[in-house]
């Protein structure tokens, strides 16, 4: 639970994860921010007017999945790492994710690295598809993994590395 | 002795905001900062801000820092001074300052007191071990010195603070053992909580230390859980093997020239302390004092640059400065802050505020 272990549960996820109606249709992002912080530069970013804040900017995001095109431009700039971009559409068993990433070295695209969930276990692999470098130094790290493992694959670690 | 509009205490967002907006007003101002640099725990901040635009939201932290910097740059009324610490505040005015090895004095006709705040300890078993650190510290050492502080560290306290530096630890290439946390709940935004929690850093509320271990330095740290009486629970030790122990347990205003220049104080946990009283002007008691950022509450950066920005108006208007826009600049000011303590999270500072703010002006 969030407020304890700082993972979200599956109902939480339930609530902000695309239909599979959505899903069918293509890339749409995936907004995993629970609480209500003042904070609104996802609503900001969003080209398509696809996130709001309707009253104030305490709410927590208001997502319209029928805007959003997955673009990815909300992914590099919340400040809460807690926007990503999934794309089922992307091939046969093959789903696109777009996640934030913001430690060095980066990978590079062609790469294979281990994919990690939500509590930062690995799942598996996932090759690195393209590294998109910004001017705010969050990368956008666009990954290739089966689309069984799109909904769990939250972070990646390069061969070799440890961390916590 | 030199006579000045107003002198600002403290080059953090709150300073900063307050010198350029008197500034802008007309006012001359002396702006003191005791360490090299000016920027306050900003320049040490190197993950992206939360707040809206107009706070600078979505930029990092030391990223801010220079834009605010640009701004009191292009201030030809203000002078900034380093290395300048301000000593005392006394009955007839004068402000002392000890500026590298020098001994100053002023009289300045306002004062704005923005020294931000300290970090508090934690008291336990050898908690004396060099590897012990606050997070400030480490921040220091990683951010600004390029220097790592450990290999291996324990977090204590999962607020903002220790979930965004353990997650600048493991940025730095630092393993992060665990972050533990003595409350129930983990205090910090979940959003900074989820971003270590992906890199397999496990948190641990309802935890707390009981001892350090090491004899010329830290080699292991005991942890155990606490029951909701905050208990320790027998028999539910786990050691953990750290070079590094940051303390990231709650900051404190520096009000010290705030008691001396005989401010109204009142002990308000929720803002951290000891804090003065204000009106909606950010002045004290002490009709020439007034107050901005985490010295009158311990708070986040934005909310600092807002108050800055009020106090600083208020001020030069009190010394007769004004401009055409003065009064819809104060009114979307204190918008803005309204608007920044809307959320249920600043529930807690605005009861804190309410124990603290004079009805009227003085
Ligand atoms: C790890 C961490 C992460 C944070 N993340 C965020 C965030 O994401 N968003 C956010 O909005 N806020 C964040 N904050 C909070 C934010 O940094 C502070 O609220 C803010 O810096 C307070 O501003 P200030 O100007 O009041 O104080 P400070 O920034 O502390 O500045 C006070 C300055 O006064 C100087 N000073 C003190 N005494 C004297 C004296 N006697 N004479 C001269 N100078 C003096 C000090 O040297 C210092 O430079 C974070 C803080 C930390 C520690
Ligand atoms: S992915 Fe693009 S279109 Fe979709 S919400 Fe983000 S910024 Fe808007
Ligand atoms: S920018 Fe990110 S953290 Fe901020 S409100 Fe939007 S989704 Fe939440």
């Amino acid at each position: 639970m969030l407020a304890i272990d700082g993972t979200a549960t599956a109902e939480d996820l339930q609530a902000v994860l695309p239909t599979p109606d959505r899903r069918r249709r293509g890339a749409v992002a995936v907004i995993e921010c629970f609480q209500e912080i003042p904070c609104n530069p996802c609503a900001d970013a969003c080209p398509r007017g696809a996130i709001t804040m309707p009253e104030n900017i305490s709410q927590r995001p208001v997502f319209d999945p029928d805007k959003c095109n997955g673009c990815g431009v909300c992914v590099g700039r919340c400040p809460g790492l807690a926007i990503f971009v999934v794309d089922y559409s992307y091939g046969e068993d093959t789903a696109l994710l777009k996640i934030p990433y913001e430690f060095r070295p980066l990978p590079q695209a062609g790469d294979s690295v281990t994919a990690l969930d939500r509590q930062g276990a690995a799942v598996g692999s996932a090759r690195v598809v393209k590294v998109q470098e910004q001017k705010n130094r969050t990368t956008i790290l666009w990954l290739a993994v089966t689309a069984a493992m799109a909904t769990a694959v939250r972070n990646i670690r390069l061969s070799g590395e440890v961390r916590a | 002795m030199k006579e000045v509009d107003i002198v600002v205490i403290g080059g953090g967002p709150a300073g900063l905001s307050a010198a350029v907006h008197a500034a802008k007003m007309g006012a001359g101002v002396l702006l003191l900062e005791r360490s090299q640099a000016l920027g306050g725990q900003l320049v040490k901040q190197t993950h992206k801000f939360f707040g809206s635009r107009q706070e600078f939201a979505g930029e990092r932290g030391f990223d801010i820092a220079h834009t605010l910097m640009e701004q009191i740059a292009q201030q030809e009324k203000i002078e900034v001074w380093t290395n300048a610490t301000a000593l005392g505040y006394y009955p007839d005015g004068v402000l002392t300052v000890k500026r590298n090895e020098n001994f100053r004095t002023f009289r300045p006709r306002k004062l704005i007191v923005a020294t931000g705040a300290s970090e508090k300890a934690l008291a336990f078993p050898n908690n004396d071990l060099p590897g012990i650190y606050g997070a400030g510290a480490v921040q220091t050492l990683m951010n600004l010195y390029g220097v790592m502080p450990a290999k291996r560290v324990l977090m204590v306290g999962a607020g903002n603070i220790g979930v965004i530096v353990a997650y600048q630890l493991l940025q730095a290439g630092v393993e992060v053992a665990a972050v533990i946390e003595a409350a129930p709940r983990i205090g910090g935004y979940w959003v900074h909580a989820s971003k270590i929690r992906r890199c397999g850093v496990p948190i641990l509320t309802g935890h707390t230390i009981r001892q350090a271990h090491g004899t010329t330095q830290l080699t292991g740290v005991t942890v155990c859980r606490l029951d909701e009486k905050w208990t320790m629970i027998p028999g539910t030790d786990t050691l953990f093997e750290v070079d590094g122990l940051c303390l990231a347990v709650g900051l404190s205003p520096l009000t010290e020239l705030l008691w001396q220049a005989g401010c109204k104080m009142n002990f308000v946990p929720e803002l951290g302390g000891y804090v003065p009283w204000r009106n909606e002007y950010l002045q004290t008691t002490h009709k020439n004092v007034y107050v901005a950022g985490d010295v009158a509450g311990v708070e986040e950066a934005s909310a600092a640059m807002v108050e800055g920005k009020l106090a600083g108006l208020a001020a030069a208007f009190a010394l007769n400065h004004q401009t055409a826009d003065f009064a819809a600049d104060y009114r979307a000011a204190k918008q803005q802050l309204n608007a920044l303590r809307s959320g249920p999270l600043s529930a807690k500072v605005c009861h804190g505020l309410c124990k603290v703010m004079l009805e009227e002006a003085m």
